[in-house]
């Protein structure tokens, strides 16, 4: 079972009651917050959220599997997400996202639709495509964790940052 | 204008005025004035999600008009004007409504459905050759119906898993499966194991079942009978036979006291698979799978198929007329008081009949039946075992059939009851009787359609038909009169119950002029109050109710519940 902490349970608690009329609208930010904790959603954590709402383990399943916003893999200590919509596409995110790779070490030759994430092998770093970011004007964008990045050309100074 | 009810609104489809009650879904408004509208997810025991889009269907209603206009005027039949959307709509979840305007034909339709059709085709596999559903496959059907013959699609159709193991009795290919939903609602909210669902939705959606649990329920069967297409098939019956190969007999399942209604569907005598049909007041649309698979017993390789008689100790094949020879003379030799006959439950209303006359006849002591009592699982298997407990009252006079099989013990035990008819019973395995006790009796008769140790012992062993072999009539658990029709003939010599009594009793001197069930109903009809006045033609092939026994079925109590609840049609 899921080693939830105590703090961390109460809070989802709290998020609950906000859903008054069914509990299964809780299953998004239940899954959020687990998500954030633990850095992706394992089958415990599919299964402790279909418990804590009353629901089957599939329909919990369901909503992971329709979002990509959702892992379903551990992720390295710095997430790298590189945006790939038209923009972003046009100003290099290609490029962006090859020289990610070489500079992290990271092999993306096993990634596949159902396995989208890559790491590098010291776990370290993991990166993945994502769809817009919501700053079309400032391609290539990409987030390492929470923190965006517009512009992205000094690779090198980027990951710096993120020791 | 036409007479209008209180719950009652006038419903013009394609072009014809027509009324239903107020909440009629529109599919089934068509339904019932005749017309098709296709559908895949859309099932009348199920909710209606209205995700497959094939059900779309152009509707009209009055012109409003704006303020201060004229308003519309109704024609001479009543009826005022249809103003058409534009924009269709489902017939499955949307209702009749005052007025309104069907049209299942046209423009807007047509191009509906060819547009579904043409979506639904661009990544399901065709693979029609070699799948089990061809033949019966709602996909197939449409395409000729609705489809447009060919695909704008040049594309790499989407990779899905094959051929998973969803439980131990389905199997899975989710390129063919459609996205219809029904196995997921099914196993929601008819079987209560909501084990599948829909996982990585968007193109590559593919119907899950939860990692580490299967669809194991005694009722996942059911799943691939309403599945559209060939995405859900049984393991039973994949690669076994085309469908349309098959002979469908419609007959009832006699598993337990429920005897849900079964097509059997056969080819050149052997029985292929046997699927649930409706019946609203027996099993909706459904059946357990350990019901739905038991007629692999009927060919097992202890098929009795000519008759025995003992002779030093070791059975030789007999003539019928051997055979029925060597019972009548012990049993001339003996009192009735020491003769015990052994009936089944799992006998028709016409061979109890014909027992009920070979008991008189013959002034025997006792006539009992076994027992067959186990638990009832909640939704369609009755703790009843036996299919016709209720037929055992009625025509043995049984009062509580099974309560005296201690007293022929006993009377065997004490030497009192010195022959046994078991008719169609297996005594050592199911009636508790052990071989030694049988083996006190100076005489004892064993019909069955397998040899069993009950017939091990017997000096005379007859073959009896079993349940898909013979027409007759059982009582259910809730005194319903059902049919049972004959799907395939039996093997070798073996002759339906009746026959043998009839065959017995003629020898011990009795009456004849029997030569069918059909016959044998008449008489139930002139002798047993019950069924006073009925004929085999009235029953029909939903039965009709006999006697009221207060009993329920828990599946369709809830099913009431849900179609009084608005949740589903019915």
């Amino acid at each position: 079972m899921l080693a939830v902490p105590q703090d961390l349970e109460a809070e989802i608690d709290e998020r609950i009651t906000h859903y008054p009329v069914s509990k299964r609208s809780a299953v998004l930010p239940v899954l959020h917050h687990l998500q954030h904790h633990f850095g992706y959603i394992s089958e415990q954590a599919v299964e402790w959220t279909a418990a804590k709402l009353g629901l089957e383990p599939i329909k919990v399943l369901e909503v992971v599997t329709f979002y990509p916003g959702f892992r379903q893999e551990a992720p390295g200590k710095y997430h790298i997400r590189v945006c790939r919509t038209l923009s972003c596409a046009m100003a290099g995110s290609y490029e962006l996202m090859e020289s990610l790779c070489d500079k992290t070490g990271i092999d993306r030759s096993g990634v596949t639709h159902h396995h989208p994430i890559a790491i590098s092998a010291d776990g370290k770093y993991s990166i993945e495509f994502a769809e817009c970011l919501a700053s079309c004007g400032f391609g290539p964008v990409c987030m390492v964790n929470d923190d965006f990045h517009e512009a992205v050309t000094d690779v090198d100074g980027l990951l710096k940052q993120y020791p | 204008m036409s007479e209008v009810k209180p719950d009652l609104v006038d419903v013009q489809i394609d072009g014809v005025w027509h009324q239903f009650p107020k909440g009629t879904r529109l599919i089934e408004a068509c339904r019932q004035a005749g017309v098709e509208v296709p559908h895949y997810c859309y099932h009348p025991k199920l909710t209606s999600p209205g995700n497959c889009r094939m059900c779309l269907v152009e509707t009209g209603m009055p012109p409003r008009p704006a303020p201060g206009a004229e308003s519309p005027q109704p024609d001479e039949s009543g009826h005022l004007p249809i103003s058409w959307i534009p924009r269709p709509v489902i017939a499955c979840a949307n209702t009749v409504a005052p007025n309104m305007g069907v049209r299942t034909t046209g423009p807007i339709t047509e191009g509906c459905r060819e547009g579904v059709m043409e979506l639904l085709l661009a990544n399901h596999p065709l693979d029609c050759p070699i799948c089990d559903q061809a033949g019966e496959c709602s996909l197939q059907e449409y395409s000729v119906e609705h489809g447009k013959g060919e695909s704008r699609f040049r594309e790499q159709k989407v990779k899905k898993p094959k051929n998973v193991d969803v439980g131990p009795r389905v199997r899975l290919d989710d390129e063919r499966c459609i996205m219809c939903s029904r196995c997921i609602r099914f196993t929601d909210e008819i079987a209560d194991d909501p084990v599948l669902g829909f996982t990585d939705r968007g193109s590559h959606t593919v119907l899950t079942v939860y990692p580490g649990r299967e669809l194991a329920n005694n009722y996942s069967l059911n799943t691939v009978d309403i599945c559209p297409v060939g995405a859900l098939t049984s393991n039973d019956f994949r690669f076994q036979m085309r469908v349309w190969f098959m002979r469908q007999t419609d007959t009832i399942d006699v598993n337990c006291a429920t005897g849900c209604n079964v097509t059997v569907f056969s080819r050149q005598n052997k029985i292929y698979r046997v699927v649930p049909r409706q019946n609203n007041d027996v099993n909706s649309d459904w059946m357990p799978d350990s019901h739905r698979l038991s007629f692999h017993w009927i060919d097992s390789d202890a098929r009795l198929t000519e008759p025995m008689v003992k002779e030093n100790g070791k059975h030789r094949v007999a003539t019928w007329g051997e055979a029925i020879a060597k019972t009548v003379e012990k049993l001339t030799s003996l009192s009735g008081s020491e003769i015990a006959v052994i009936a089944s439950a799992r006998m028709t209303n016409e061979e109890l009949l014909m027992v009920n006359r070979l008991v008189k006849q013959l002034g025997a002591g006792h006539v009992e039946i076994v027992p067959r009592m186990g638990e009832a699982d909640g939704y369609l298997i009755s703790a009843d075992r036996n299919p016709n407990t209720n037929g055992v009252k009625l025509i043995l006079g049984l009062e509580k059939p099974g309560s005296a099989l201690e007293r022929v013990k006993s009377g065997i035990e004490q030497g009192r009851i010195k022959a046994l008819l078991c008719l169609q019973e297996n005594l050592v395995e199911d009636g508790g009787f052990s071989g030694e006790l049988l083996g006190k009796l100076d005489f004892l008769l064993a019909t069955h359609p397998h040899a069993n140790p009950t017939t091990g012992i017997a000096d005379v062993v007859l073959p009896g038909a079993c349940w898909a072999e013979k027409s007759g009539t059982m009582i259910n658990v809730t005194g319903r009169l059902q049919r049972l029709n004959k799907a395939v003939d039996a093997p070798g010599e073996t002759l339906e119950s009746w026959e043998i009594v009839r065959d017995l009793i003629q020898a011990l001197g009795g009456g004849n002029g029997i030569y069918s069930a059909m016959d044998l109903f008449k008489q139930l009809a002139a002798e047993v109050p019950e069924f006073k006045g009925l004929s085999w033609g009235q029953i029909g092939d939903l039965g009709l109710p006999l006697i009221e026994t207060g009993e329920t079925i828990p599946a369709l109590e809830r099913e009431k519940e849900r179609k009084a609840a608005g949740l589903i049609v019915g």
